[in-house]
């Protein structure tokens, strides 16, 4: 009775989070929410079939036993003939039940395929440990829009995914969109989304790579394709050096070690081997999904990472007070 | 049996030498030596057995704490009991040593005691490897649990994918650690694949033809095969491993034309059938459980033997339905899905059988036949759900998540600790000659059943929902707080149902009721010898005519063995004609000594090639040793 | 079995106290006094570790190549013109020197400093065995990787090329 409960939530995709495989809001992930429901309904069927048998077996088996027993061994061949009959119904039955699975799988294959053949837009993704490097392509060199740790996805349009790894295998994994696809060093896959609702969802690195591989997680955006245009023309805008308040900050920024590794668009910063904070004011979460973003969390993230992801590769820098203060307030204007 | 014999004064058993008189020559011949030196010189295969036994159920007990750690650190979102680091060489160290260090060396353990006597003999073939194979199997899994406790355990996952275990990513002497134990454990499981193969194909009693052998011995034979097909390709490629880390090779290196998808093939080549080798001799217990409490022959021998063969078979097609996220072709993908799918039918067969023998036959219902009865109830979810992860786009959603983690605990907990706690219930009196408590066994059985489904079943539901796997954390908010909270204190009555098993065993090692030859009047000749059985076995080796041999009114036996030394009878492979006497070796110390001379080689070469140059010396002197030639006390005369 | 498992558990604590300091992974900040450092992140593999992937991100290769030097001195010989114990290094790498080696004091963090250090001086093998790595994950004959993604050797799926290829 229990586990008959339990199996409710899986049956009720309207009621699914952020980052679920029973969200179907991609072609993608419906068709496979749709197999996924298929296969449940047939091993569920089984299953029911398999304990009616044994339960039947054990009840008969109860009153074989106050009959008189003879010598032992094995029964008369003309008694085990219908349950030889049934082995083979069974056998046959078992067979084309997967063969009628397989089929399904095949037809489903064909139409994940066919989803994912015209993809108006392409997206680099390459994963670090533990952070993602996102890359908007464009025929035109000058529009590449490089960020990290987020992805804004057009409703209704197919998006391809090339991914790729700079260190260890990692895997993105949108449940709510898609299947995943493992990111090799050294091999580029591909990963075909065709979102159908507007929404935020999760993604999440889904195959071990290290220390902090549970903290590996990137923010999907799916919007109109309007508002996606309006956000692609404002990634693109540089960020110059600001005067005022954020000026102190901003002197930091630059002089100190932050810009060894991160890269801020319109500034002298350019460092490659960290995320992009061109726009890390514009995003849901920091730290690929580790804090949401916020004042006191950027303040915390920056203070003392290795408190919030331990053993990640951004150290710890000595900052006073005064200085945290000043840094946090020129990110904040990096919207 | 030849006639031109010259003269032969040895003694022999026979109709004039039997009972009390052969059992006391019997006994001085075949009886270890006293006390340690005894039991370090053990070749009796029922020592060997045992101590695989109970350092198995150590390794289990120790693996198990290193569940309750996870599932302490995973009852809630953000809890800071165990750091990433200690998380990961911890969730590493669960998998390692139940794989490795306990699920297939206790089956080995289970084989090993009980084969020799269910076919009749006295001893395994090569019993001074079986021997060695414990050393390398005790020193291999003392080398990782030693690391772990010096911060030096393997942190890269029990599968430890490349580029994350190699030179770059994985500093330090882990995953070096890791690569040198499964060395440790593949030897192990070699050599013991080997010595019970030979004992299947050539010692079996006169009579009992292939198709006469109990269909747990078939399992172990084609389990056997199995290990010498599959362990060398994870000794390779942890080997490979080894060579990247410590000497610059380039095998996994992308940049340099490796591939680490070539760790992966290499691994999960040796990784699906490894998990057929743990649950195919479970299957072999089930049918010898459900043949003894139902009073039948199991129904299907045939059939379920030639189930076992395709099983055995198709284990080596699947591997790659572990690689389905790693952008392969597809259509290469579709054989795998096909294969993954296939090999549930000779599964679903061998159930349909062992429910038929249930209602065909009179069932009673003794604590083995309920671990049975819940291994069928757990087994069949498991094996449904693999069929989805056998679907490429389905497994694409549920990869890596808690869904494969429900899978894979339902098919192995269920599918083979369930059957071998059962197995060890059955068979306790044997060992022992005093039978487990019916009460404990029946309450830890009811505590085991239904606080695993309590553990594993959430997991289902929290896969689909999102969660990875190998998280050392999770946020809050996701969903997934309530079923893990339920996952761990069911995990934790299981843990007590664990403790509650052992402790019967334990208790009733020492004030069980004193157990007859035959309890449960089953068929096997296993139950013809004592409780527990002597050194030698069988007093006299028996004739089998049929699959039921103590359900014969007839049990004739064969005379003519050498009583004085060790001496045992070889049959031919297919008809178990009578065929060679052989002598079987006396105990000795030189195994152990080669293992030491082994581990020392094995651990100092992952500090220094030289090791493997200078430690091959005692290598050479210990097996040059222990194969120098001696025979027997008292050799036959040699005919001219 | 059963006869020395008391011992056995007890010599396994005492060795669990004391740790293995080669396998640490010191990642909160080390603040301590410049000997305790050598000692600290000398003889550590995970900081050797850290140290390799700093010297592919600040791009050292860029004048040192692989260690064997181009427009800056090779770094495998055993020749150090400014020291070549891991103190000195360290200044070296965060004051700089003459004749060309820029500061990098600001530029990363002390103990990224002392962790490239510990790499450094690897380089020359004056390090024990069981610390240093035996390869690094990228191509070893080729031109020093450039910050920005590691083109791989050979691609595996071919992509059409891009017109700016020019």
């Amino acid at each position: 009775m229990k586990r008959a409960a339990l199996i409710l939530p899986l049956l009720a995709p309207g009621c699914a989070g952020i980052q679920s495989a029973n969200g179907r809001d991609a072609v993608q992930g419906a068709l496979i929410g749709r197999l996924f429901d298929v296969f449940l309904g047939v091993a569920v069927v089984v299953y029911a079939l398999v304990i009616v048998y044994l339960a039947l077996a054990l009840l008969r088996g109860r009153r074989h036993r106050r009959r008189e027993s003879g010598l032992q061994g094995e029964p008369a061949p003309s008694l085990e003939r219908p349950w030889r009959i049934g082995l083979i119904l069974f056998a046959s039955a078992t067979a084309l039940i997967l063969f009628g699975l397989a089929i399904a799988t095949w037809l489903t294959d064909r139409a994940l395929a066919k989803a994912g053949a015209e993809a108006p837009l392409e997206v680099e993704v390459i994963g670090n440990q533990w952070w993602w490097e996102v890359r908007y392509q464009d025929p035109v060199a000058s529009r590449i829009v490089r960020t990290a740790n987020e992805l804004h996805l057009p409703v209704g349009q197919t998006t391809r995914l090339t991914l790729k790894s700079n260190d260890v295998i990692h895997s993105m994994w949108i449940p709510n969109l898609s299947g995943k696809q493992d990111m090799i060093p050294g091999r580029e896959s591909d990963l075909a989304l065709h979102p159908t609702r507007t929404g935020t969802f999760r993604a999440q690195c889904a195959e071990f790579c290290g220390m902090q591989h549970a903290n590996m997680a990137l923010d999907v955006t799916v919007e109109s394709p309007a508002d996606f245009r309006r956000w692609y023309e404002a990634q693109l805008v540089p960020q110059p050096a600001p005067g005022g308040a954020a000026a102190a900050g901003y002197a930091i920024f630059q002089n100190r070690q932050c810009a060894s590794c991160h890269a801020v668009g319109g500034t002298p910063a350019s460092g490659q081997v960290a995320p992009d904070l061109t726009h890390v004011a514009s995003r849901n979460t920091i730290a690929a999904g580790a804090l949401p973003m916020s004042r006191e969390n950027l303040a915390r993230w920056v203070s003392d990472p290795q408190a919030v992801k331990p053993g990640n590769n951004m150290p710890k820098v000595p900052l006073s007070q005064s200085e945290l203060g000043a840094l946090v307030a020129y990110l904040e204007t990096l919207k | 049996m030849s006639e031109e014999r010259p003269r032969d004064d040895y003694l022999r058993d026979g109709p004039n030498l039997t009972g009390a008189e052969l059992d006391a020559v019997l006994d001085e011949t075949w009886r270890d030596g006293p006390g340690l030196m005894g039991w370090i010189r053990s070749v009796d295969h029922k020592s060997i057995g045992k101590r695989y036994l109970v350092t198995a159920i150590v390794f289990l007990g120790l693996g198990g704490i290193l569940a309750a750690l996870m599932r302490i650190q995973l009852s809630g979102p953000g809890h800071h009991f165990l750091g990433p680091d200690r998380y990961n060489q911890i969730f590493t160290m669960h998998g390692t040593t139940m794989m490795f260090l306990f699920a297939v060396p206790v089956m080995d353990a289970m084989a090993i005691y009980l084969v020799p006597l269910m076919i009749g003999t006295r001893n395994t073939a090569f019993p001074r490897l079986n021997a060695f194979s414990y050393w390398m199997y005790l020193a291999g899994g003392t080398l990782l649990w030693v690391a772990f406790v010096l911060n030096v355990g393997p942190d890269a996952g029990w599968f430890s994918y490349v580029p994350l275990a190699g030179p770059e990513y994985s500093p330090g002497k882990r995953v070096d650690i890791w690569a040198q134990m499964v060395t440790f454990t593949e030897v192990a499981a070699l050599a013991v694949a080997v010595s019970l193969t030979a004992t299947i194909l050539k010692k079996r009693a006169p009579g009992m033809t292939l198709a006469r052998m109990p269909i747990f011995v078939w399992a172990i034979l084609i389990v056997s095969l199995m290990v010498i097909l599959s362990m060398p390709s994870v000794a390779l490629a942890s080997s490979m491993l080894l060579a990247d880390r410590l000497v610059g090779t380039q095998f996994y290196n992308s940049y340099e034309l490796g591939d680490p998808l070539l760790w992966q093939h290499l691994f999960w080549f040796f990784g699906h059938p490894e998990v057929y080798i743990i649950f195919l001799p479970a299957a072999g217990f089930v049918s010898e459980i459900v043949q003894a409490y139902t009073g039948r022959q199991t129904f299907g021998y045939t059939t379920i033997v030639l189930a076992l063969c395709a099983t055995g078979l198709l284990a080596f097609g699947l591997w790659v339905h572990h690689m389905f996220a790693t952008g392969l072709p597809r259509l290469g993908y579709a054989f795998y899905t096909a294969a993954s799918m296939a090999v549930s039918i000779p599964a679903g067969i061998q159930i349909f059988c062992w429910i038929a023998t249930i209602w065909t036959g009179r069932p009673r219902f003794m604590v083995p036949m309920l671990w049975v009865v819940g291994f069928i109830v757990t087994f069949v979810i498991g094996g449904l759900t693999g069929v989805m992860l056998a679907s490429v786009p389905i497994d694409l959603q549920v990869h890596d998540t808690y869904f494969v983690v429900a899978h894979f605990h339902y098919v192995l907990i269920g599918g083979a600790v369930f059957p071998l706690l059962g197995a060890i219930t059955y068979w306790f009196p044997k060992f022992t000659g005093r039978m487990m408590s019916e009460g404990l066994g029946k309450v830890s059985f009811w505590l085991s059943f239904l606080s695993f489904q309590g553990t594993f079943f959430p997991m289902h539901i929290v896969g689909i929902e999102g969660m990875p796997r190998r998280v050392y954390t999770y946020p809050a908010g996701m969903g997934w707080d309530t079923l893990n909270l339920i996952s761990s204190i069911s995990a934790f009555v299981f843990a007590g149902s664990v403790i509650l098993f052992v402790a019967n065993m334990l208790l009733s090692m020492r004030g069980g009721e004193q157990a007859p030859d035959n309890p449960w009047g089953a068929p096997g000749l296993e139950w013809k010898a004592a409780s527990p059985p002597r050194p030698y076995n069988h007093a006299h080796i028996p004739i089998v005519l049929d699959n039921t041999p103590l359900w014969n009114a007839e049990q004739p036996v064969a005379y003519g063995l050498r009583v004085e030394d060790r001496e045992l009878v070889l049959t031919t492979v297919l008809d178990a004609r009578p065929d060679l006497r052989e002598p079987s070796p006396e105990p000795t110390a030189w195994p152990l000594i080669a293992a030491l001379a082994t581990t020392v080689m094995f651990i100092s070469s992952i500090f220094t090639p030289w090791a493997v140059a200078i430690g091959s010396v005692p290598i050479g002197v210990a097996l040059i040793a222990w194969f120098w030639p001696k025979g027997p006390p008292h050799p036959d005369p040699v005919i001219e | 079995m059963s006869l020395r498992f008391p011992e056995v558990i007890a010599a396994m604590l005492m060795l669990a106290a004391t740790g293995c300091h080669r396998e640490s992974r010191d990642y909160r900040s080390l603040a301590l006094q410049a000997q305790d450092r050598t000692k600290a992140f000398g003889g550590n593999a995970f900081h050797l570790a850290q140290g390799q992937r700093l010297y592919a991100w600040m791009n050292c290769a860029g004048c040192h190549s692989h260690g064997g030097g181009g427009m800056g001195p090779p770094l495998r010989d055993d020749e150090w013109r400014y020291g070549g114990s891991l103190p000195e290094i360290v200044t070296t790498i965060l004051d700089g020197r003459p004749n060309g080696m820029p500061s990098f004091r600001g530029k990363i963090t002390e103990d990224q400093a002392w962790q490239l250090a510990t790499y450094v001086r690897s380089l020359s093998a004056r390090t024990r065995e069981d610390i240093l790595s035996g390869r690094a994950d990228e191509p070893s004959n080729v031109e020093p990787p450039v910050l920005d993604e590691r083109k791989p050797v050979r691609r595996v799926t071919p992509r059409q090329d891009d017109a700016s290829e020019e």
